[in-house]
């Protein structure tokens, strides 16, 4: 075990990070030049900075005006005193801005390293599902390397094939792109008419159910979980259905109240014009308030979207049977085991790049989801923030 | 406004959601109470037409399993561990990122990343990153043709190599894999919330810092974390409810044994076991409600200690 990393390899690798980090230092050298010249500024400031300045100056010309005016009284010493202070505030200021900078600097670096740290997962499971088995084990040709490899020599796109192959990706995406859609669908139209009916409608008892049903989400799922898998596989009979799958999670407390709040925030006047031309409930609720609230709508379909895909232990109870499975239930429950030559499989071996293909095919969709529509997403989940 | 009609009309828009609540949450609720309460309870002999005496067997059981202790003290201690390494990391990124202009938007994008990713398939990819390539572990002479990315770049800095998840690795490499990828996993809705703060912050506090001549150190303190109270009391509420919830995680990284292969169930948290006893061949409903029942206590509990501190010291 000790000897796994041998000293010149060692000293290579520390080079290497010597190496990245004054690239980085110098990466942010430039990104200082360029917000120099972007900015038009001769160095980082901020409006605190001018303040300082004004008030620096101010120091200075009252110290200049009460030089003059010992001189005037004949102190000469005075005057030379006013000079060496003018002096110590101009060190002071360049002190001031070298700190300013090295602050900068270590804060850059210091994000720079997060960003690394929050990326590299994503990095080394694209690169490990290019790689062939013997290329990620360090095994065969491979053998005489002591670190692993940080771009796949050869390309191998097969693992994704096998990848899709031996985890039934194909059965496990059409499941749950289906059930993602049905119950985002059904929740939508859940949704929107109840938080219309808290929103605009007069009926007694409407207070005393809202506040019911938010007291609800104070509860954890947990323990819901036990009574509705006996409700779902043994009074309805769902188990491995897809109902079982959809209906116990079509009203969301949180997406009624997040919705509700964007309905009353449209001006009343708009329903009574409405009203008085003589439009239905259901045509103004169509018409006018989906539209103005469609952020929201937005935000709660694409949750709702990638809640589907990333639920694990309802589908796990309930439907985990290989014609009703989800994603990320195949995912976890498929071994994936490294092919011999002569067809069977070695046990002993996991096939860490087909595993990571599978991963990848599985991330992707979300990653694109988050490219398109980040500022749905990011609206979404701080808006949660104002639930406490 | 309150007509007959209307009435009748607002009551059918809500039938869905009123309908759907009392079956799948208000039973619930009232059920998992009741079999909790019923000594031995399981699904399949109420079924068979069973007849449970009315007892707290369920909740002895719990609480004298060691299972559940384990649970208990893994559940704890992750809890307490990461939820202010996190908190404390996403203050510090959040601050250093508000406080620059370049990258910005890139930097915040990325930090937002891992927030919408599937926690079982990133699980996945840190158990290879942890994970050796060989045969023998847990032996006397184990082979290794690979000691796994992390032990390599720990490598760089003298470390030697080592078993974080492999059979053989001791309990605390198994939780310092959690506990980095559980931080690894709250950092970016924390983030988002405190920058979201941060921007919120009126700049004419800072302003009246600076003319007073009050240091980074000291505005920080007297004026940031003052005015982030909320949203970091916010975030620490939220963060200890998750953290007693921790499960998918686990199963990530250590599949459905939670645990390495030699040592089953070792890092099994309160709802896993939970869950296991729903998943068990003989489902033990009994057992799962009383662990959940306090499982919510627990969490009650501490919601409203967070609550009652916040109080005190949260500036609104």
């Amino acid at each position: 075990m000790t000897s796994l990393l041998s000293i010149s390899q060692g000293g290579a690798i520390a080079l290497g990070v010597i190496l990245g980090v004054v690239i980085l230092l110098e990466l942010c050298y430039i990104v200082y030049l360029f917000y120099l010249r972007a900015t038009g500024r001769k160095h980082f400031s901020f409006r605190r900075d001018r303040q300082t300045q004004t008030v620096a100056q101010g120091e200075t010309q009252t110290d200049d005006g009460f030089a003059l005016t010992t001189e005037s009284l004949g102190d000469t010493k005075a005057l030379g005193k006013g000079v060496m202070k003018e002096r110590n505030i101009e060190t002071v200021k360049k002190v001031q801005k070298v700190v300013k900078i090295v602050v900068k600097v270590l804060i850059y670096i210091f994000l720079i390293v997060v960003a690394i740290s929050v990326l590299f997962p994503f990095y080394w499971m694209i690169i490990s599902s290019l790689k062939s088995y013997d290329e990620y084990a360090l095994e065969g040709e491979f053998a005489s390397r002591v670190t692993p490899t940080f771009f796949p020599q050869t390309i191998l796109w097969s693992n994704y094939a096998d990848a899709f192959k031996t985890a039934n990706l194909g059965t496990l995406f059409v499941n749950t792109v289906f059930v993602g859609i049905v119950s985002t669908i059904l929740s939508l139209v859940i949704t929107v008419l109840a938080a219309f009916a808290f929103a605009r409608m007069q009926f007694r008892g409407k207070n005393a159910l809202f506040a019911a049903l938010l007291a609800t989400m104070m509860i954890p799922g947990e323990l819901f979980t036990i009574t509705n898998y006996g409700t779902v596989t043994n009074f309805f009979g769902w188990a491995n259905t897809y109902t079982a799958l959809i209906v116990p999670f079509l009203v969301s407390v949180f997406y009624i109240y997040l919705l509700r709040q964007n309905f009353l925030q449209i001006p009343d006047e708009l329903y009574y014009a409405a009203k008085v031309d003589g439009t239905s409930d259901l045509k103004y609720l169509w018409k006018v308030m989906i539209p103005l609230a469609l952020p929201t709508i937005i935000s709660i379909t694409i949750l709702k979207m990638m809640g589907s895909w990333n639920s694990y232990i309802w589908p796990r109870l309930v439907a985990n049977d290989s014609l009703h499975q989800l994603i990320t239930n195949g995912l976890r429950d498929t071994d994936f085991f490294v092919h011999l030559p002569d067809g069977s499989v070695d046990q002993d071996k996991i096939n860490y790049p087909v595993q990571m293909a599978a991963v990848t095919l599985v991330s992707i969709p979300l990653f694109l989801v988050f490219i398109f529509l980040r500022k749905y997403i990011m609206k979404g989940v701080s808006r949660s923030g104002l639930k406490g | 406004m309150v007509d007959g009609k209307k009435q009748w009309k607002a009551w059918l828009y809500l039938l869905p959601v009123i309908i759907l609540t009392l079956v799948f949450t208000v039973w619930p609720i009232i059920n998992t109470v009741r079999i909790a309460f019923l000594d031995d309870y399981t699904l399949m002999d109420d079924v068979g037409g069973m007849e449970f005496s009315v007892g707290v067997h369920n909740f002895e059981k719990v609480v004298n399993n060691p299972e559940f202790l384990t649970c208990l003290k893994n559940t704890l201690l992750l809890t307490v561990i990461t939820v202010p390494i996190s908190t404390f990391l996403a203050l510090l990124i959040a601050v250093c990122l508000n406080s620059i202009k370049a990258l910005n938007r890139l930097l915040q994008t990325i930090y937002f990343l891992p927030y919408v990713t599937n926690t079982i398939a990133i699980g996945i990819v840190f158990s290879t990153m942890f994970s050796m390539v060989g045969t023998g572990f847990g032996g006397e002479n184990p082979y290794i043709s690979t000691a796994g990315i992390i032990n390599n770049i720990i490598g760089i800095f003298g470390i030697e190599p080592v078993n974080w998840v492999n059979t053989g690795s001791t309990y605390w490499a198994n939780m310092f894999v959690m506990i980095v990828y559980i931080v690894w996993n709250a950092l970016p809705f924390k983030i988002l919330i405190l920058l979201g703060g941060l921007q919120s912050v009126n700049k004419q506090y800072y302003d009246a810092a600076k003319v007073d001549g009050t240091g980074r150190v000291r505005t920080f303190f007297r004026i940031t974390v003052p005015m982030l109270s909320p949203m970091l009391a916010y975030v620490v509420i939220t963060g200890f409810i998750g953290g007693f919830k921790e499960y998918s995680s686990v199963v990530g990284v250590f599949t459905e044994d939670m645990g390495p292969p030699d040592k089953q169930g070792a890092l099994n948290t309160m709802v896993g076991f939970i869950n296991h006893n729903l998943m068990s061949g003989s489902p033990r409903e009994g057992i799962a409600s009383a662990g959940a029942i306090l499982l919510f206590i627990i969490i009650f509990a501490v919601t409203m200690l967070n609550m009652y501190v916040s109080k005190k010291r949260v500036h609104y």
